[in-house]
């Protein structure tokens, strides 16, 4: 017989907007705490479906401190209708959650390595939480380097943030801007630039990626050209995602579900499809 | 029904066509939603039914390659047809419900399931071709980490009485994915129609205890074995008549390394992306899901719908969709359910029942555009030896 009715997955919980931040023009991180249970555990790099009222739902990576068990923390970029009014959420207003879902980095198998961040855009945020757990753990991990990219000076996510891991010793970053304007004089291009001029140990690094499609796979490019094994590389994929949960069909990637399978992938087990277009 | 029991030895009893009408009304009178054949808008397609007289007695069908027509019989078989549009995953998987509703309060909103209606299913005259194709979809929203709620509470109070099939359809091929024609396991019942000089009349097997307890002194006789060795020829006699075939043996490697075939460019110059084969398909299972709201912004409905990937905005992300091109839409069909579906359920997507080759305007057909690319010496993808294409 089919066994006991599992739990229905697609039902949404009602968390509250406990604080909006405005990063920059379009980019906004919420805060939010359950008002029915009590707050999942999550990995870095997992996501979470927000629901906002009558308007709909989209898959939100993480992006604040897994450590931190108070509540969620998102940081959404309005480009659609969902995410414009997710982003237009008033502190102890209420959307619906469910999560959180997917595979997050492999920070097990990250431990005793130097790591390299690679982060475009938005990208950066399903980093955060890795960027959280490395500092507070330190002792298990090599050098840190933080290679981030943005389209201009002003979109530069976490720029605080940024500034203050640049303090430590054990950490480096290095931020690169598409389009420069007059207050800036750090580098100018693309993210892979900064693979190729970033100072780091090949052979004892593994590399997170995030960010665009393509800025992930000229990175991985420039991380093979410096010696970096394509099983060391790890990227999270962005597809179309209706479920979360493997059922919906809209994140297939080959075989894979990347909302189930994914969204953290090992570059070796996709760098074919990747090279693939439409695919 | 359990999807892992054993077959049955074969022997059964006989019934007639008031026999089976018995069991129609028992089943009914056990609270089942009893759904079975009837003819509608010229086709044979699945709905309720309360009595043998709605079925579509005396009709067959005539199928091929964008064509289905219903045609008169020279006997009144009840089920002297092969497969329609619908399969029985409108009932185990509806083309649209809804999810859930929310409300929105004073502070905050409420969010309240919706649920499934409470009646069980009956299916009367499920093919093997669809036996399987429910054992498929039983793996995809069943058998996963996160298991569809919706679907078991549908799913697991089903009745299933299989009708094994006599004749081939027009577009059939469950020969060559191992599916058909005869029921193997996955019923509660299954029926072999015989007509010959010994009548009209049914040969009835148990597959469950559900099952036998259902035709509990029905009116019924031991099957002699003239009616068992006719059921075995006409069966055989079904797989004999197909003309389609699919060469299954290294399939899934083979679409998996020819992503860029250029075949795939071929099929694109044919395929409309109308997503009538997905809509057809008795295991295709993408949905999509969309919210209202009521005029006043109060009530909001989920509601989850099937979809397909053949839809123009079914891959899109932020700067559009993933595959924009027909090419890359139709291939992601095929090699999903020739190739990757495998990887991901340990089994064909395909169960050989060819309504995607009768419903597809232009006809195009699954099994010649597969040996295309047979045909055709494989190609190497790009970066190949990095990685074996699936999971």
């Amino acid at each position: 017989m089919i066994p006991a009715l599992p739990p229905d997955t697609m039902m949404p919980e009602p968390w509250r907007v406990r604080s909006v931040v405005r990063e920059s023009a379009d980019v906004y991180t919420l805060g939010l705490e359950s008002l029915s249970s009590p707050v999942p555990p999550f990995l870095p790099g997992q996501f979470n479906m927000l629901y906002a009222f009558g308007v709909g739902e989209v898959p939100i990576s993480l992006s604040g401190d897994a450590a931190d068990v108070s509540g969620f923390v998102h940081t959404i970029r309005a480009v659609g209708a969902v995410s414009t009014a997710l982003s237009q959420a008033q502190p102890d207003s209420v959307l619906g959650l469910r999560g959180p879902f997917g595979c997050g980095w492999p920070l097990t198998e990250a431990s005793g390595h130097d790591i390299l961040i690679v982060a475009g855009g938005l990208g950066l945020a399903p980093l955060r939480p890795v960027i959280y757990h490395l500092l507070a753990h330190s002792e298990h991990f090599g050098r840190i380097t933080i290679l981030h990219g943005s389209r201009s000076p002003a979109e530069i996510l976490f720029r605080s943030e940024l500034a203050m891991w640049q303090t430590r010793p054990d950490v480096s970053v290095a931020i690169t801007v598409d389009h420069a304007d007059p207050t800036w004089h750090g580098h100018v291009g693309v993210v892979p630039a900064l693979v190729e001029r970033a100072v780091f140990d090949p052979p004892g690094t593994i590399a997170f990626v995030c960010g665009p499609e393509v800025m992930m796979r000229f990175s991985a490019a420039a991380l093979l050209a410096a010696g970096v094994g394509a099983n060391r590389i790890h990227v999270s994929m962005e597809r179309n995602m209706k479920c979360a949960i493997g059922l919906c069909g809209h994140c297939q990637f080959g075989a894979d579900f990347v909302c189930r399978d994914g969204p953290v992938l090992p570059y070796d087990r996709i760098a074919k499809r990747l090279a693939v277009p439409e695919l | 029904m359990s999807p892992s029991a054993p077959a049955p030895a074969r022997k059964g009893m006989i019934i007639d066509r008031d026999g089976l009408q018995s069991l129609l009304d028992r089943l009914s009178a056990r609270g089942f939603d009893v759904i079975g054949p009837t003819v509608r808008d010229g086709a044979i397609i699945y709905d309720r039914i309360s009595s043998v007289d709605v079925m579509p007695e005396g009709w067959t069908d005539d199928q091929d390659a964008a064509r289905y027509r219903l045609a008169r019989r020279s006997d009144m078989a009840l089920f002297g047809y092969a497969v329609g549009p619908h399969s029985w995953r409108r009932f185990l998987q509806p083309p649209e419900e809804r999810l859930w509703q929310a409300t929105r309060q004073q502070v905050g909103l409420t969010i309240h399931t919706t649920a499934v209606p409470s009646a069980p299913y009956a299916f009367i005259g499920v093919r093997a071709c669809e036996l399987r194709a429910i054992s498929i979809q039983d793996r995809v929203f069943l058998e996963g980490p996160h298991p569809d709620r919706r679907y078991a509470e549908r799913r697991r109070g089903a009745f299933i009485v299989a009708v094994n099939c006599t004749e081939a359809g027009g577009t059939c091929f469950c020969a060559s994915m191992g599916s058909g024609p005869r029921a193997a396991d996955g019923f509660d019942l299954a029926l072999t129609e015989l007509i010959d000089a010994n009548g009209h009349r049914f040969l009835l097997e148990v597959g469950t205890d559900a099952g036998a307890a259902s035709v509990e002194d029905l009116p019924s006789r031991d099957a002699d074995a003239g009616a068992l060795v006719a059921a075995e020829e006409a069966t055989a006699r079904a797989a004999a008549g197909m003309r389609r075939k699919m060469a299954t043996a290294g399939l899934k490697e083979l679409l998996q390394a020819n992503p860029e075939h250029p075949h795939w460019s071929e099929v694109a110059e044919r395929c409309l992306a109308c997503a009538n084969c997905t809509l057809v398909c008795p295991t295709c299972f993408c949905s999509t899901v969309a919210d209202y709201t009521d005029l006043r912004g109060h009530e909001a409905d989920r509601v989850r719908r099937w979809d397909s990937c053949f839809a123009a905005d079914f891959s899109s992300i932020h700067g559009g969709p993933v595959r924009a091109s027909r090419r890359a839409r139709y291939r992601q069909w095929m090699s999903h359910k020739l190739a990757h579906w495998i990887d991901q359920f340990d089994i064909s997507g395909c169960v050989g029942c060819g309504r995607c080759i009768t419903w597809c305007p232009v006809g195009i057909d699954i099994t010649v555009e597969a040996a295309a690319i047979r045909a055709a010496p494989p190609r190497p993808a790009a970066g190949e030896g990095d990685d074996d294409g699936n999971a």
